[in-house]
């Protein structure tokens, strides 16, 4: 162990040391529990690696401002909580519909409206997904140790970069306010990726052509090319095509097919125990850390329980649902909300095993022995 | 020596819980290469009401992140030993403050009585030491962290000019308390 790379440090920090290290040099954000702690590490330490932060009057603002500092190129983040990113959908609508990679991290709060800001919940998983309208993938990750806090939040650059698409971090306030010790990497050893940049003249730059990969080469605002951005459905040269239909559909088509043609890439999902498991836990962010200790504590008492954990949930793991639901009599999805995940779970197993659901939104994290509960009232006459 | 072990620090906003947490996390993150899980719970309130905060010590990695039932509580006021004691594993200890603590509940477990504010008040000078005389004591009851390694990570974090004054109050803490109750014992746990 190198003392000097190892810290105790909370999740959100860990996601503002994550960012940093992930080359991300432009925070916008307007304070809200329990996500201000990144903004706060963002102001301190960002101007220390030639970055800028501001504090913008909004969420909306905040949305508008990593937008445009990443169409001039800059690494950029905004992190908030359930209200902050509702007001934040709208432009990151635009994010996707233009392309504009940059991370949002969400530190999902408890209850619709302003809801209650200081305990932990999984409200936002379909805001995550479908907050934003119309037809649009989305990629998001939940986060469930500070070691996941720091290495995901690299990661969600690196696919935000890759595939020119706003990626969403979730995180709670379980997770954002505890501590854990992590040994920080050398930032040599880090796979830090950078979005693919034009090297065709700028006369011949098209904006939204695609060069084959499904993904188009950016060139960033002030670099000499001077090209048209609009969250209007546009054609290759950037201009609205709403005449088109052709042209149209080629555009959604190509935003769902960056995505969906590199699942192999974006999809992570984490297995334990699930080899010989009659019962299936599925959960994710801190809830699957209840489900793992569950998962052990089941199993002494001779009852085989593996877990399914999602890292990104969107797109949903569907391959490793539908591995398990051949095998497992039950499967149990544990969240902190009234049942978000569960839907596509139920949708995904197909009737194929028993599904059943166990949602606590009280504020507190789920224990153990609740979910052990829950495997031995759901299995009776199943297992 | 168990090798899974959680704490509980609790008392009023501005007695200095918080940091005593993060000085036990980093002693035993950094200095004893454990793995470590701190979380730290308080109110609204910038001064008063109750706080705590826990944390877990274990050799292997932690799963599940919170304290279910703490292996010690350290109460610093009434209010925070009434909301915090219940949960106390069977066989656990207690460190109060008497002053504060005057109505001691009835556990299962040992109750370490130590005049933790009064100490830092009269002997070392500066009642707001009595957080670091806390861990002092706690370092002389339970053999989980050496005093050396928590003394090192709480001058990683004192201001400078006031080394001394946070040396003082932990061997203060920790004096006191192996002349009280450990002469003839080894340390528990």
């Amino acid at each position: 162990m190198d003392k000097g790379r190892v810290a105790v440090i909370t999740g959100n920090d860990a996601i503002a040391k994550g960012a940093i290290a992930a080359g991300m040099r432009f925070f916008a954000g307007y304070p809200i529990t329990p996500a201000s702690e990144i903004s706060h590490y963002c102001a301190e330490n960002l101007p220390k690696y030639g970055g800028k932060f501001i504090q913008m009057e909004d969420e909306i603002g905040s949305m508008a401002a990593i937008i445009g500092a990443s169409m001039a190129g800059a690494k950029s983040m905004t992190s908030t909580s359930g209200p902050g990113f509702s007001l934040m959908q709208e432009n990151l609508g635009f994010a996707i519909m233009a392309e504009v990679p940059c991370v949002v991290v969400d530190v999902m709060r408890f209850g619709p409206s302003q809801g209650v800001a200081t305990v932990p919940a999984q409200a936002d998983v379909m805001q995550a997904r479908w907050g934003t309208h119309g037809d649009h993938p989305s990629i998001t990750l939940a986060l469930s140790t500070v070691k996941e806090a720091y290495e995901l939040t690299i990661r969600a650059f690196n696919l935000a970069e890759k595939y020119r698409t706003p990626v969403i971090l979730l995180s709670d306030a379980t997770l954002s306010q505890m501590s854990e010790k992590i040994e920080l990497p050398d930032p040599g050893t880090l796979e830090i990726i950078d979005r693919k940049i034009a090297t065709v003249d700028p006369e011949q730059f098209q904006p939204y052509e695609d060069d084959g990969s499904g993904i188009c080469p950016f060139a960033p605002y002030g670099s000499g090319y001077i090209w048209y951005t609009t969250g209007i459905v546009h054609d290759e040269t950037g201009f609205p095509a709403t005449s088109d239909p052709d042209k149209l559909a080629i555009q959604i088509d190509r935003l769902y097919d960056k995505i969906n043609h590199n699942l192999e890439d974006i999809v992570q999902v984490e297995e334990y125990l699930t080899e010989d498991a009659e019962v299936i836990l599925v959960a994710y962010g801190s809830v699957a850390r209840a489900a793992l200790a569950t998962a052990d504590t089941a199993r002494r008492e001779g009852i085989k329980v593996g877990v399914v954990k999602p890292v990104t949930i969107w797109p949903f793991p569907e391959q490793a649902i539908k591995k398990v639901r051949e095998k497992a009599k039950t499967i149990l999805v544990c969240e902190m909300n009234h049942g978000q995940l569960y839907w596509k779970v139920r949708e995904v197993v197909e009737g194929k095993a028993q599904i059943a659901f166990l949602g606590q939104y009280n504020g507190k994290l789920i224990k153990p022995e609740k979910i052990l509960a829950a495997i031995k009232e759901v299995t009776v006459g199943v297992c | 020596m168990s090798d899974y072990l959680e704490l509980r620090l609790s008392g009023s906003g501005g007695q200095g819980m918080m940091l005593a947490g993060t000085f036990l996390a980093e002693a035993a993150g950094i200095y004893e290469d454990k793995h470590i899980v701190l979380c730290k719970s308080y109110g609204p309130e910038a001064r008063g009401g109750a706080c705590r905060s826990e944390v877990i010590i274990s050799s292997e990695p932690i799963v599940y992140p919170e304290v279910q039932e703490p292996d010690l509580v350290l109460a610093m006021t009434q209010e925070a030993c009434d909301k915090y004691y219940e949960d106390l594993k069977s066989g656990g200890i207690m460190i109060i403050d008497p002053e504060h603590v005057r109505d001691i509940p009835d556990i299962n477990g040992k109750v370490y009585e130590i005049p933790l504010t009064q100490i830092a008040r009269d002997t070392v000078g500066n009642e707001i030491t009595a957080n670091v005389v806390a861990l002092g004591a706690l370092t002389a009851i339970v053999d989980w962290i050496s005093p050396e390694a928590l003394k090192s990570a709480i001058l990683d974090r004192t201001p400078k000019g006031t080394e001394e004054l946070n040396e003082k109050a932990f061997n203060y803490g920790y004096n006191y308390t192996m002349e009280k109750y450990m002469q003839s014992n080894s340390p528990v746990v």
